[in-house]
């Protein structure tokens, strides 16, 4: 049984993870939608439409359950981060109120263009500003820039995450998410060669983006960063790790060049998940690097037994609803990994696809 | 403006306006899921209509719920570290807890506005079920986390530290039952009245029309049998406070001295200088009976409590005033709705009742905002009562009005938006004929 304080750790960056492929692809997505371009661009809103609404809300309770396991199970970290990042987090909080409030008022408003593309700007633009700030929070836990003395900042309120660093983590973050939902419109769209080939041509230019500014944080993250570049030189287990995430990064960008879009959905998932579970790897034992340890900052064992055990029950329900969820909604091919023959015969929802309405 | 002022008001103008949401999220889902049960059994479509009508303003208020309520959860860092510092490990269990309670609430929520052509008619209305549960369990989980800071439990104090600390005897604090009680009811009661009165202005500029008949008629029964139990739970809520909170008390009863049979101020003008009530009505001995069943009790006042700890008087003695005002008006105009369905068997529309009911629409939610004023105003200068002074919880980042205002602007936006949507929604295209409640675009070609 692993420390208890180690588990609500680990449970926090699955949650993170969570949110940063599900909940990131909707961001993503939204970035497609400021971009729309083309004779197709009408089309390309749509999708992006009928493919986030349904579940954009759960896929947004993934940011729930990462603060509230951040306050429950490391209340002064939670403190912390909040006080020294106050000001980033604010907007990002604004992005996201902007972000989901839009994307309703345009589904509910007037169909009439000028209407929709009010909604439209504001729910494309929250969508590019949200991942950007997140990304800078992240840095700015990591950088070790944020100092601390008794619980008080001393570093003050711009300078951990108002850098190039923290701002090349956020657009790393921003085509990440980006890049992610590209891969998973083009699963979207199979019935739509044309649109698929748009999302796919997307797709293609975003991992260059990527591949950008993965080499930008990488190079900066030396005078940067330096625990997590440090970690991830030192680490045993940093090797096999990294070289996982090259491959999963390569077999996505193939996958997606070759058309094979379930593995490369697949791929970059993985991908998603094994950046983070580095970056997290190479946090600890901090929260917010030199300041906070997980394990100092960790509550009584009480609190994390009652909690994790509580996840643990609660998860029961969960999962089987989310599949419950994405089943119905995005049929068959919501769990394909990789691409059968006759997977994509039937639309979202197989048979159960509703009428058209024209 | 103090950065304590602003973080107060900021949290309270969060609240005030995620509460509001919060409450047509716990009850809408019960009045669709009713709706549509009875199109199950009934077979008459209309029915199937108004739940789906109700299922896309629902879908809207939700989502701007689920996005203030986003706001929520980071603001207690933003605003109030040292709290969430300190108790964060005490309050977590009903946080996390809540946190299934969304999830499950945003699954099947989604489940339900979009699938109405994806699942069979009986999953869906379970899914609807599920929405109503969780919805209605993710408020009381919260107002428990609430209850605690009314009536810290579960730690012993150890040098201003908490120790031997126990979540679950936190969780079930002593306030929790009264709290969520009379918060679980108010969602109810302010939302279907609000309901029953749209309902209303539209039979009337539509007479005869089945549809908002039967709307009245499913939200008028809700709202009746709260309206009625509100007070009750309202009178256990009271008889709480005065054992265990007598600042509160005095301050929501405007009650300055000590006194045994005490008289139960009505309405009036508290003023803390002079220590005296202008224009109240007073009555003898009611404030001792309602407070501790018993005409002859004493009833702590002000003067036993020290002036550093007292809340803002004035401010929690008029809230108090509107919600109890507004308790009883929703009750009487309730057992006024019961009596004509009674006589005639038929949703009333005798037209004063009509017109009392549209008056009444917004009031419930006024009540709603009123009773937190009491609940939250009142425990003040206490952020965790008699443990941790607000002041000492407060972030010590400056500049606090800048997301004051910055949140007043989008707050006020996003309301503006939501009413015209609403109202759009209800009044200019109230297609009854061309229903689809669930909004999914549709794979409509370019040239649809
Ligand atoms: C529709 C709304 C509504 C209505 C009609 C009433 N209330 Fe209320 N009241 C609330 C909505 C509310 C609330 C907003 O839900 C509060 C705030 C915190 C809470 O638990 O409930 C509340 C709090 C609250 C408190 C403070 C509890 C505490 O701080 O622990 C008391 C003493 C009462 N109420 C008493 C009453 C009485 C005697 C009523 C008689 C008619 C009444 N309320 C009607
Ligand atoms: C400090 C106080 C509060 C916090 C931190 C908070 C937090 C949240 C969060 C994070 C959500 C979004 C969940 C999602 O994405 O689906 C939410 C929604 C919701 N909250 Fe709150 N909340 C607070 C107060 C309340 C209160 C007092 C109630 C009711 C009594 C309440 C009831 C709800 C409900 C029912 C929802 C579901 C969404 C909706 O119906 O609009 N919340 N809240
Ligand atoms: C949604 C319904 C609620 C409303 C309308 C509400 C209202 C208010 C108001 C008016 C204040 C300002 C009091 C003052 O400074 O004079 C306040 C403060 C506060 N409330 Fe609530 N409240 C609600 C529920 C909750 C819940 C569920 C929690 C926590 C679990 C909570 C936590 C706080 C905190 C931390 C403060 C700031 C500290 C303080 O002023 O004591 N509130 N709230």
């Amino acid at each position: 049984m692993p420390p208890l304080d180690l588990t609500a750790a680990a449970v926090m960056l699955a949650a993170l993870v969570g949110y940063a492929v599900l909940g990131g692809a909707d961001f993503g997505a939204g970035v497609w939608d400021l971009l729309a371009r083309g004779p197709r661009a009408a089309r390309q809103r749509e999708v992006i439409e009928q493919a986030i609404a349904p579940i954009w809300e759960a896929n947004h309770v993934w940011l729930i359950l990462v603060v509230v396991v951040l306050f429950t199970a490391f209340p002064p970290a939670f403190g912390a981060i909040m006080t020294a990042l106050h000001i980033p987090v604010t907007i990002m909080l604004v992005g996201i109120v902007l972000r989901g409030a839009s994307f309703v008022f345009r589904a509910y408003d007037s169909r009439e263009d000028h209407v929709q593309q009010r909604w439209g700007r504001v729910f494309a633009i929250s969508s590019t500003i949200t991942p950007i700030m997140l990304g800078t929070i992240i840095a700015g836990i990591s950088s070790g820039d944020i100092e601390l003395e008794d619980g008080y900042v001393m570093s003050g309120w711009f300078n951990s995450w108002l850098g190039v660093f923290p701002l090349a983590v956020g657009g790393f973050t921003l085509v990440l998410f980006a890049y992610v939902a590209a891969i998973f419109l083009t699963v979207e769209t199979f019935d739509e060669p044309d649109l698929q080939e748009d999302f796919r041509r997307r797709g293609l230019l975003a991992a260059i983006a990527l591949g950008a500014f993965a080499l930008l944080v990488a190079l900066l993250a030396g005078d940067h960063a330096p625990q997590i570049r440090e970690e991830l030189f030192r680490s045993w287990w940093s090797w096999p790790l990294q070289i996982a995430t090259g491959v999963a990064a390569i077999g996505a960008l193939a996958g997606l060049y070759l058309r094979h879009f379930f593995l490369a959905r697949t791929l970059a998932v993985a991908q998603v998940a094994l950046i983070l579970v580095g970056w997290g790897a190479s946090m600890s034992p901090y929260l917010v690097v030199d300041d906070v340890r997980y394990d100092d900052a960790a509550a009584p064992d009480i609190t994390l037994k009652l909690m994790l055990g509580a996840l643990a029950v609660g998860s029961l329900i969960l999962f089987p609803s989310l599949y419950y969820l994405y089943r119905i909604f995005k049929g068959r091919q919501a769990f394909a990994l990789i691409d059968l023959p006759g997977i994509d015969d039937a639309g979202p929802g197989g048979a159960d696809e509703p009428p058209t309405r024209t | 403006m103090s950065d304590l002022l602003a973080a107060r008001l900021q949290m309270a103008m969060s609240l005030g306006f995620h509460i509001i949401f919060a409450s047509v999220g716990i009850a809408m889902p019960l009045l669709m899921v009713i709706s549509e049960g009875l199109w199950l059994r009934t077979g008459d479509e209309t029915y199937l209509k108004l739940a789906r009508r109700w299922a896309k303003g629902t879908a809207i208020l939700f989502a701007v719920g689920a996005v203030s309520g986003t706001v929520l959860s980071f603001e207690l860092g933003l605003l109030w570290p040292r709290f969430m510092g300190w108790a964060g490990g005490l309050i977590g269990m009903p946080f996390s807890l809540e946190g299934f309670a969304f999830f499950t609430e945003a699954i099947f929520l989604g489940v339900y506005l979009y699938g109405w052509d994806r699942v069979g008619r009986i999953a869906h209305w379970v899914a609807g079920w599920l929405v109503a549960i969780s919805g209605t369990l993710s408020g009381i989980f919260v107002v428990m986390a609430n209850a605690w800071m009314n009536q810290p439990a579960g730690f012993d104090l150890v040098d201003g530290q908490p120790e031997n600390i126990d979540p679950m005897a936190a969780m079930f604090n002593d306030a929790a039952f009264h709290q969520t009680l009379h918060m679980t009811i108010a969602a109810f009661l302010a939302t279907s009245f609000a309901v029953a009165a749209i309902h209303t202005a539209l039979l009337r500029r539509h007479p005869g029309s089945a549809f908002h008949r039967k709307a009245i008629g499913i939200a008028l029964t809700v709202g009746v049998i709260t309206a009625v139990i509100q007070p009750i739970s309202g009178d256990i809520s009271a008889r709480f406070v005065a054992e265990n909170q007598p600042a509160k008390l005095a301050a929501l009863e405007a009650h300055w001295e000590t006194a045994e049979g005490a008289a139960l101020t009505i309405g009036g003008i508290p003023d803390a200088d002079s220590r005296t009530t202008r224009f109240g009505i007073q009555i003898p001995r009611a404030l001792s009976l309602l407070a501790h069943h018993d005409p002859n009790a004493e009833v702590t006042g002000l003067d036993q409590i020290p002036e550093g700890e007292w809340p803002p008087v004035a401010i929690v003695h008029i809230a108090f005033q509107i919600m109890v005002g507004i308790g009883f008006l929703l009750m009487g105009v309730g057992i006024w709705g019961a009596l004509l369905y009674w006589r005639r068997r038929a949703v009333p529309e005798h037209p004063w009742f009509q017109w009392a009911l549209m008056l009444c629409g917004p009031l419930g939610f006024v009540a709603v905002e009123a009773g937190w004023t009491v609940t939250e105003v009142g425990r003040q200068p206490w952020i965790i009562f008699q443990v941790m002074r607000t002041e000492e919880a407060l972030t010590q980042v400056p500049n606090l009005i800048v997301p004051l205002i910055s949140f007043t602007v989008l707050y006020i936006l996003l309301s503006i938006a939501t009413a015209w949507l609403l109202y759009r929604q209800v009044v200019i295209e109230p297609r009854e004929e061309e229903t689809g409640g669930e909004f999914l675009p549709r794979r409509r070609h370019a040239t649809a």
